[in-house]
């Protein structure tokens, strides 16, 4: 077990790797003059541009940049963005919003999805399950944004039950809503993930075997179908949280939530290289360690699994 | 197990005399069905799967329904104990449990009789101990629902009276970490943990080696001797049901069709259906010769058809110290060799039946792989006619399978679902070029003629045939290439005992006119006893002993072939040759 996990840290170091490599090359190759967007409208003079060059390292060939970078990361130091602010102390800032974001949605896509995918297959065929299927599929189809503005213009604007924007404290009331919209596409993932399998293992053998034994229909359902069931959910969830993590890009812009997305899409209409490809990075390594997290669950929860 | 069980009729005699006890006693019955009918409600309508079953199980009694696959004998004994599928009900009659009428009890009702009244124990140990818990908490469970006392200690014992050694710690175990049979142990304890009056056992053995088989029942049928249990055991073998059962209940179609003490059915089976179990059932089938053996008479009319019984010096196969080794994966990337067959000899003269013996993990069905060319040989040689095919070239392989065909175990799984009949047969003329479509169709037609099926069929679908059906086109399959080999890979053990009989002599018929040679590869010892000339008995790899048939079974040398042919249910049965 220690000797996996082991392993799979090992694994991360050709991830990140490549990873890095891609996205550095990507911003690269950016047409334009990176110091264009620093220096704004006016521009600067050919002086200020070589001096800017020479800081950020865009005189030297691409291998070279990319290896000076790699040992910026590796001694701890992203370095600083293109407005000269520490790339570290931005996401060390804008991060805690988006876990906080990110967490909360999670809570509420696996509650209500367990919970109504578990009557939805237990009814399975009858009018909730119905209904509750027709609402998810609708959930799934309907683009993001436009839930997203819809539930902030009847519950922000009109009912006015919360703020319609998130304030720079980012306190859990007003990050409810937002959180809800992020984990609504999910829910109806968990939703449905949760009600197929426990229709399948309400017909397993052993559950008919754990009836036979004079257990209650209660302990039987929760003990026997509940916790088979979950396997698989529990692996999309994690997979998910993942996502969730790497900041959504839509929501927060909806809801001006100061979050790791938001950050990321303003670093990319400002052309801020060092800022996108030390952020994507972090996100790469995020979403690896979630991963790798879910493949631990995993093993917990079905004792077949053993990793070696 | 134990030598008095396995030895004579001990056990029969023991077994005649409880239920006539019981009933000049005047004892209430256990267990009542009376006029019980079940129905499932299905898309099509409402479809009857039990009409008018009628049964009554004695304190203390064993009764056995015996049934093919679809009879209703499953449905009938689970409707007992409130565990029909949602789809199912009862729909007339009632059941009557010690005297209270329980047809349409309460559910609290039910959950207390459940596991402390009735217990069960389940067909598939694989399937039914819920993977993701420990053993113990299993066991545990079930003694807290039903207010027993549950600590580890009462957890172990409830295990080691099933026979499940050093039960304490595999107590902490996972199902996955147990074998087959110590699976069946556990849910046996399960289902005996709370001491109930009837135990219902649904097939408890048939997913099980044949050896540990008997180990099972011999274990099931001494604790609830001790525990004073009433067993309503469910089985499609008939000698089996014969053996450990006072009363037998026949069950055909969803109705009871004959039921009597189990002697008496054997020896005079009035429904036609009985009749046809009794005559063809494998398992008495090769009791009845070695009963005939015994006795002094001429067996040539009981064993299947075949061309030349002689000895024949003409080798179609000679299989010389065949080894496969496998590379299993290991910790830290290293691997182990599992040697799954080891340096075995045997040959097949032509037009005979060579089988090969053994439990699951024993290496037949990789022998028949590696003599299908399937699976390439570690080392030694396989010679058809002479020829080692592990040197073939591609061309020449291609040659040799026209020669040698398989028939594979699961008729639902070897036909292609999306290929209709004809297209199944015509396949291999097809893709070794043979004829025109019109001589091939003429093929085809012969083909189904040969294995006795209408050429009405062609045109349907694996789907719409029984399992039966469906190995008779496969059969046809196999003989399109018109192969001198045809190796059968548990070919027979899929199918319902009825069914495995007419197959058997399908196959020995098809011999006689054809002049085939069949390695029979197999668990069923009771198969071979009618088909096979040649036995070859393989354990963990390892061929152990080999000879004619009657040799094996009359002087079974090694102690592993004697406990195969003991587990060979209807062991202490002395039936009369000209039964029928």
């Amino acid at each position: 077990m220690v000797w996996y996990i082991v392993r799979r840290f090992l694994q991360l170091i050709p991830v990140f790797l490549g990873a890095t490599l891609l996205v550095y090359f990507l911003v690269f190759s950016l047409p334009g003059d990176a110091t264009a967007a620093i220096c704004g409208e006016r521009g600067c003079t050919p002086a200020v541009v070589a001096g800017l060059r020479e800081q950020y390292n865009l005189d030297q060939p691409f291998w070279i940049q990319y290896l000076l970078y790699l040992k910026g990361v590796l001694t701890f130091d992203l370095g600083t963005n293109f407005s000269g602010r520490p790339i570290a102390t931005i996401i060390a800032e804008v991060f805690p919003t988006t876990a906080k974001l990110a967490i909360m949605a999670l809570v509420i896509e696996a509650v209500f999805g367990i919970v109504f995918g578990l009557i939805a297959g237990l009814r399975k065929g009858r009018i909730f399950d119905s209904s509750v299927l027709v609402l998810s599929l609708i959930v799934i189809a309907v683009p993001i944004f436009v839930l997203g503005f819809l539930m902030q213009f009847l519950i922000g604007v009109k009912l006015q039950w919360t703020n319609p924007t998130v304030s720079g404290d980012a306190t859990f009331t007003e990050l409810l809503l937002p959180a809800v919209v992020l984990g609504l596409v999910s829910f109806a993932y968990v939703l449905r993930l949760t009600r197929t399998s426990i229709i399948e293992n309400v017909n397993a053998d052993y559950v008919r075997t754990a009836t036979a034994k004079g257990l209650s229909h209660r302990r039987v359902v929760v003990v026997h179908v509940l916790r088979n069931s979950l396997i698989p959910v529990v692996t999309f969830l994690g997979a998910d949280l993942g996502a969730l993590m790497g900041g959504a890009i839509v929501t927060e812009g909806i809801f001006n939530v100061n979050g790791v997305g938001n950050t990321l899409y303003r670093a990319v209409l400002n052309g801020d290289g060092p800022m996108v490809v030390s952020i994507v990075t972090f996100l790469i390594l995020i979403f690896c360690l979630a991963n790798l997290l879910v493949d631990l669950l995993y093993a917990w929860l079905d004792p077949r699994i053993r990793y070696a | 197990m134990s030598s008095s069980i396995s030895s004579g009729g001990g056990r029969r005699a023991a077994r005649n005399d409880t239920p006539a006890r019981a009933a000049s006693g005047g004892v209430q019955p256990l267990l009542e069905l009376r006029d019980l009918a079940i129905t499932f409600s299905t898309a099509n309508g409402d479809v009857p799967a039990v009409r008018n079953a009628h049964l009554t199980v004695m304190p203390g009694e064993t009764v056995a329904i015996v049934g093919e696959s679809g009879s209703g004998k499953s449905t009938t004994a689970l409707a007992a104990i409130g565990l029909l599928p949602a789809n199912g009900r009862v729909s007339n009659g009632s059941i009557i449990f010690d005297g209270e009428d329980i047809t349409s009890a309460s559910e609290k009702r039910i959950i207390e009789l459940r596991g402390s009244s009735i217990g069960m124990v389940p067909q598939d140990p694989m399937s039914n101990l819920n993977p993701v818990w420990k053993i113990g908490f299993q066991v545990k469970e079930t003694l807290r629902a039903n207010g027993l006392p549950s600590g580890p200690q009462d957890v172990a014992k409830v295990l080691s009276e099933a026979g499940l050694p050093d039960a304490a710690s595999r107590a902490n175990q996972y199902p996955h970490e147990f074998s087959g049979g110590m699976r069946q142990r556990a849910l046996i304890a399960i289902g005996l943990s709370c001491r109930p009056r009837l135990l219902i056992a649904d097939e408890p053995t048939s997913a099980l080696d044949v050896t540990v088989q008997r180990q099972i029942l011999d274990h099931l049928d001494t604790m609830t001797e001790e525990l004073g249990t009433a067993v309503l055991l469910i089985t499609h073998d008939l000698g089996l049901a014969a053996e450990r059962a006072h009363k037998v209940i026949v069950m055909y179609k969803g109705q009871v069709v004959e039921a009597g003490p189990a002697l008496e059915l054997l020896t005079n089976p009035r429904h036609p259906y009985t009749q046809k179990l009794v005559a063809s059932a494998p398992s008495i089938a090769s009791r009845r010769i070695e009963s005939a053996k015994k006795a002094g008479v001429a067996t040539d009319d009981l064993l299947a058809p075949a061309a030349a019984r002689g000895p024949s010096l003409d080798k179609v196969i000679e299989v010389e110290d065949l080894t496969k080794v496998f590379k299993i994966r290991g910790n830290w990337g290293r691997s182990t060799d599992f040697t799954a067959v080891d340096k075995v000899s045997f040959s097949i003269a032509r037009g005979t039946t060579t089988a090969v013996v053994g439990e699951s993990g024993s290496g037949k069905s990789t022998v028949a792989k590696m003599v299908l060319g399937l699976e390439g040989a570690t080392s030694g040689s396989i010679k058809f006619d002479g020829v080692d095919i592990t040197t073939l070239g591609r061309k020449e392989m291609f040659d040799f399978r026209r020669r040698v065909q398989p028939i594979f175990q699961d008729p639902y799984g070897s036909l292609d679902p999306m290929y209709n009949i004809y297209r199944t047969i015509e396949e291999p003329l097809r893709v070794h070029g043979i004829g025109d479509a019109k001589s091939r169709e003429k093929k085809v037609r012969e083909l189904l003629d040969q294995v006795a099926l209408p050429s009405s069929m062609m045109q349907r679908f694996p789907n719409e045939l029984s399992g039966g059906q469906r190995q008779r086109v496969a059969i046809a399959r196999a003989l399109a290439l018109d192969p001198e080999v045809v190796i059968c890979d548990e070919a027979v053990s899929a199918l319902d005992v009825l069914v495995q009989a007419q197959i058997l002599n399908l196959l020995a018929d098809l011999q006689a006119d054809l002049g085939l040679s069949y390695l029979f590869i197999t668990h069923d010892l009771a198969v071979v006893r009618q088909i096979a000339d040649h036995v070859a008995v393989m354990e963990k790899g390892r061929l152990v002993e080999q000879g004619t048939t009657d040799e094996v079974f009359d002087n079974p040398r090694t102690a592993y072939t004697q406990a195969l042919l003991a587990a060979i249910p209807g062991a202490g049965l002395v039936l009369p040759p000209e039964v029928a």
